[in-house]
């Protein structure tokens, strides 16, 4: 397995081998879904939209539904505006959704298409039915990662569907960043038990993870209303998690609606859930239930009962900026050493923040944005590491090194349960927690001598 | 009513159980007419008018009695219809050109293309003795904005130097994705001046993503690219000895070409090359060596297979390896292009014996799926292959159809000269091709490769329509629309179809195989692969956890 990797590091400059990132429509697409009756819908030519459709399918074992306005070579030439019309046309006779939202490709962005005046102009010409919306986020694939994309849409949500009032609303807005259905479930349930009442956008759940009823329904129940949208611009405060996918959104907001907002680390591992609740408590002026506090402490009770398996333990981590960083600290805060820590996403909110988590608790560690599972590999074979917690695609790493993997973060593809159990808040930190405890555990059972075989751990 | 089939040559088999399977698949739908012709009609209506005139082109109630049924096919997609298809850079490099495990594939583009696919399609890979293993890797020029605006030419000279310089591999491949047509990148000079530099065999493709319609055309300009540049490189090789064969349009998804090559290799018969599956370059550059071309998939392999006619005088067979009755039937048809008696009895008692031990192991199978009626969409053949597997298990395909297929793969290598090339697919090079001066052989006299041409064994594909029974439905490149109405209306017991597709499918409570990945199972083809197939299927349709699709309480009394 991956036997061509040479371990001496050379520099390269122009070649990317196997990168720990995509590109940017495919987040669009997956934050367009967090909009309630809304399809998503690709302006490039239909390989793209084939492309992120499967893959978050792969992801979710769930139909994605997006449309695609299908260049060919002379729409290349010509530009995509009468593609986009018929696009339309077609779109809202056949499949009648409340929201389009557009994403763009480095096609439709390279020939310089303008969606503003091409959605205007449909608009105008009735193309566009009155009581529905077209929405659009320029998502070229040569500028950032996926985590742009969902980025360059849930701003787009907000630039085209977030209304200001004259009626202040004793709500927060909560964007929960480039994460799992299960997530968003599980933060709004905690703003529930927290008794804040919030707009949380976009909202996945219940559309990506959507029950077997034997009824397929194109439109699922979830994703967050229009309507909803309507009363953010009127909100106490926004609460952005994950910086990287959810600030330029409510920086947007601000502008807009005069909203303040706060950009949070993911509340993954009990220090970031900790900044979460305080600044909750902040906003709101209203103490965390008991319920919480609990929690709090059975997380606390794990990471101090089985510290042996963890202490000193030296880990690779790569993935998204916004799950990397608070996953460094939960590894750190349990006395393991995160020794290498990657992103393939370009961020200096990635380099800021491994900077403050690990010059002096883990002074040996090497972390790297926008680089690639090549370099990490080599990393590996230069000076091993007990544990990997990537994505899916670490797993040629794992067997070729033989390293027990945790999966985690944005795509996991060949196992179950990520969109299901969340790995956010004080709940979701306990599950992350016990699945990397387990694997350890597990292969710990699996290595051991007959006479040192345990019963009890 | 089936089909009166009034041509049936002797290398058919005409064994019971053969003819059992071929009647099943050209028997009549047990769809009723008149829900049929509703059906259609309840599809069509639902469409902008200019949408519906196009789309019931690409609709064909299956009529036997009209033995020209035409279709509408490889055109371009309506915008917004939500479609199956994929592009020319998935059907060059995600399909055909990269298999080749021991070659370096460089996308030159921004990171998606090269990522989704990377490791997506199961076309399996084993290491050579002396060989490397590049299968697990996904390389590309990772393209930046100043890429797009400075152009990327440099990027990819030095994107080549640095995967030689860390992999010395065989052979170098560089694909282009849609910006790289438009900013106008000249990959091919690139190509061109590093190959010279290092030495070393390196082919670009352009395969921008808008070109052609679909998938397709990547096929075609990956087929070119192959013919130019490797088909005929080793010149030190100059006769290989035995029945040599190549399998062109062959991807070895889930171990497909292993099981194909082990039944061949049983029988006496060489493989030299497997356009593309477990495919490496040293083996591909003696594929002008072989003796016949088999031609699995039609639809992405035709060109090479007639350029090499062409060029070398190879002959092509059209095979079917999917379906014990299928497979039989294809070896018959080799044996009669050797005609070695020899060679036939031996492929004879291995034919004996395989399908002996596959007839057993389906019968139970069997029992519990015969009868149950199947929709098929897959890219441009599996919808036609999979029909002979499916009526091994006595299972009836009532509606199939292609993604991205020409006419000549519904209608048969006979519609050809009826099909005009339109603008979108114009682009698509035709190589002017003629024989080689000192490598064109033909393994046979010309009056004996005439006879085989009117025998049908070379040279000839008859397509999926005459397979397809009366009052079946052939859908193009169907759409979500079509796809929903069909599944309301007709409620199949299962659906062969992809990714996308199968949760759609599933959700509706109706079991979905994947004919693209096989759910991650195979091999499908061959004997041993019908016997998984079954077994797979089995375990879908009969799954104990369709009954718990509605809770108690909401189930009729």
């Amino acid at each position: 397995m991956l036997e061509a990797t040479p371990t001496e590091v050379q520099e390269r400059e122009a070649l990317r081998i196997n990168p720990a990132k995509t590109c940017q429509p495919i987040g669009a697409m997956y934050a367009a879904l967090g909009l309630h009756n809304c399809l998503p819908h690709s302006h490039g030519s239909q390989g793209c939209c084939s492309y992120h459709r499967s893959h978050l399918t792969r992801h979710y074992k769930e139909p994605i539904m997006a449309a695609t306005s299908s260049f060919t070579e002379g729409t290349a030439v010509f530009g995509g505006g009468a593609n986009l019309r018929q696009a339309l046309t077609t779109i809202f006779k056949l499949y009648n959704p409340d929201v389009v939202a557009i994403n763009t490709t480095c096609l439709s962005e390279t020939i310089g298409d303008d969606l503003p005046s091409l959605i205007r102009a449909a608009q105008d010409d009735g193309i566009i039915p009155e009581d529905k919306l077209v929405i659009h986020a320029n998502t070229p694939s040569y500028v950032g990662t996926h985590v742009t994309g969902w980025s360059n849409m849930a701003k787009a949500i907000v630039d085209y569907l977030v209304q200001k009032s004259d009626t202040p609303q004793q709500q927060i807005n909560l964007i929960p960043g480039y994460v799992e259905p299960a997530d968003t479930r599980h933060l709004k349930r905690f703003l529930k038990e927290f008794g804040v009442e919030s707009v949380v956008f976009p909202d996945t759940s219940d559309v990506v993870d959507t029950p077997q009823t034997g009824d397929f329904r194109m439109y699922p129940k979830g994703g967050t209303p229009v309507e909803d949208l309507k009363t953010a611009g009127d909100s106490l405060a926004t609460v952005a998690l994950g910086p990287m996918a959810s600030e330029a959104a409510a920086k947007s907001l601000q502008n807009k609606c005069d909203v303040p907002y706060r950009a949070l680390d993911l509340p993954i591992g009990v220090a970031a859930c900790d900044r979460f609740v305080q600044t909750l408590m902040e906003l709101t002026g209203t103490q965390p239930p008991e319920s919480l506090v609990d929690d709090r402490g059975r997380l606390v009770d794990i990471m101090t009962d089985m510290q042996q398996y963890l202490y000193g333990l030296r880990v690779a981590v790569s993935g998204d900026p916004d799950q990397v960083v608070p996953l460094t600290e939960f590894l750190v805060s349990c006395g393991a050493r995160p020794v290498y820590v990657i992103t393939g996403t370009p961020s200096k909110y990635f380099r800021k923040r491994c900077e403050e988590i690990l010059s002096n608790t883990v002074p040996e560690a090497i972390y790297k944005d926008d680089t690639d599972l090549f370099y990490l590999h080599q990393l590996i074979k230069n000076n091993p590491v007990d544990l990997l917690v990537t994505n899916v695609y670490g797993k040629y790493i794992a067997r070729a090194e033989d390293i027990p993997l945790v999966r985690f973060g944005w795509p996991i593809l060949d196992r179950v349960g990520h969109s299901y159990f969340p790995t956010v808040g004080y709940r979701g930190s306990m599950h992350l927690l016990c699945t990397i405890l387990n694997t350890l555990l597990e292969r710990k059972d699996r290595d051991d001598p007959d006479e040192v075989f345990e019963l009890v751990m | 009513m089936t089909e009166p089939n009034q041509n049936n040559p002797q290398w058919e088999t005409d064994t019971d159980t053969f003819q059992a399977t071929e009647t099943l698949m050209r028997s009549q739908s047990p769809i009723d007419e008149t829900t049929t012709q509703e059906t259609v009609e309840e599809i069509i209506s639902a469409y902008p008018k200019k949408v519906a005139k196009k789309r019931s082109k690409h609709i064909v109630v299956r009529d036997p009695a009209q033995p020209e049924q035409e279709i509408n096919a490889n055109v371009r997609t309506t915008p917004g219809i939500i479609t199956q298809r994929g592009c020319s850079f998935a059907g060059c490099k995600g399909v055909v050109v990269g298999p080749f495990g021991d070659v370096v594939h460089i996308v030159h583009g921004p990171v998606g293309c090269s990522y989704y696919s990377w490791m997506t399609r199961r076309n399996q890979f084993k290491t050579r003795e002396d060989g490397e293993n590049f299968i697990h890797y996904c390389f590309t020029t990772d393209m930046n904005e100043h890429d797009l605006v400075f152009g990327g030419m440099n990027k990819l000279r030095k994107a080549i130097q640095e995967a030689y310089d860390l992999f010395h591999p065989r052979a170098i491949t560089v694909h282009a994705t849609c910006p790289v047509g438009l900013i106008g990148d000249d990959i091919q000079g690139v190509a061109r001046e590093m190959a010279e530099k290092l030495n070393t065999n390196i082919s670009a493709f352009n395969c921008e993503g808008y070109k052609g319609v679909s998938q397709s055309a990547g096929h075609h300009i990956a087929n070119n690219e192959f013919f130019k540049k490797w088909i005929g490189q080793d010149t030190e090789t100059e006769s290989i000895e035995g029945y040599t064969v190549n399998i062109l349009g062959e991807y070895n998804i889930g171990g497909d070409a292993w099981e194909i090559e082990r039944v061949l290799n049983k029988c006496g018969i060489q493989v030299i090359a497997t356009f593309s599956g477990d495919g490496s370059y040293d083996e591909a550059t003696k594929a002008h060596l072989a003796q016949a071309n088999l031609v699995m998939c039609h639809r992405s392999i035709n060109y090479m297979a007639n350029m090499m006619e062409t060029k070398y005088g190879t002959p092509w067979l059209k095979v079917n390896f999917i379906g014990i009755h299928a497979f039989a039937k294809s070896l018959r048809k080799l044996a009669r292009f050797f005609d070695d008696p020899e060679l036939t009895q031996r492929i004879e008692e291995v034919i004996e014996e395989e399908l002996a031990i596959a007839e057993t192991q389906i019968a139970e199978y069997r029992q519990r799926l015969e009868g149950k009626t199947v929709f098929l969409f897959v890219g441009g053949s599996r919808a036609h292959h999979y029909q002979d597997l499916f009526a091994d298990l006595g299972m009836k395909t009532i509606v199939a159809g292609y993604e991205f297929a020409h006419r000549d793969d519904y209608e048969g290598r006979q519609a050809l000269p009826k099909i005009k090339v339109d603008a979108d697919s114009r682009n698509i090079e035709e190589l002017e091709v003629k024989p080689d001066p000192e490598n064109y052989q033909p393994p046979k006299s010309e009056e004996e490769l005439e006879k085989l041409r009117q025998e049908k064994v070379v040279g000839e594909y008859t397509g999926m329509m005459p397979d397809m029974g009366e009052g079946t439905l052939l859908v193009d490149n169907i759409s979500h629309h079509e796809l929903d109405t069909l599944i309301k209306r007709f409620q199949p017991d299962l659906i062969g179809s992809g990714i996308k597709d199968k949760y759609i499918i599933e959700k509706f409570g109706i079991p979905s195989k994947q004919l693209h990945n096989y759910d991650y199972g195979g091999p499908y083809a061959g004997f041993w692969g019908a016997v998984n197939f079954a077994k797979d299927v089995d375990s879908r349709v009969n799954s104990p956890t369709w009954q718990y699709v509605k809770a108690p309480w909401q189930q009729a009394s």
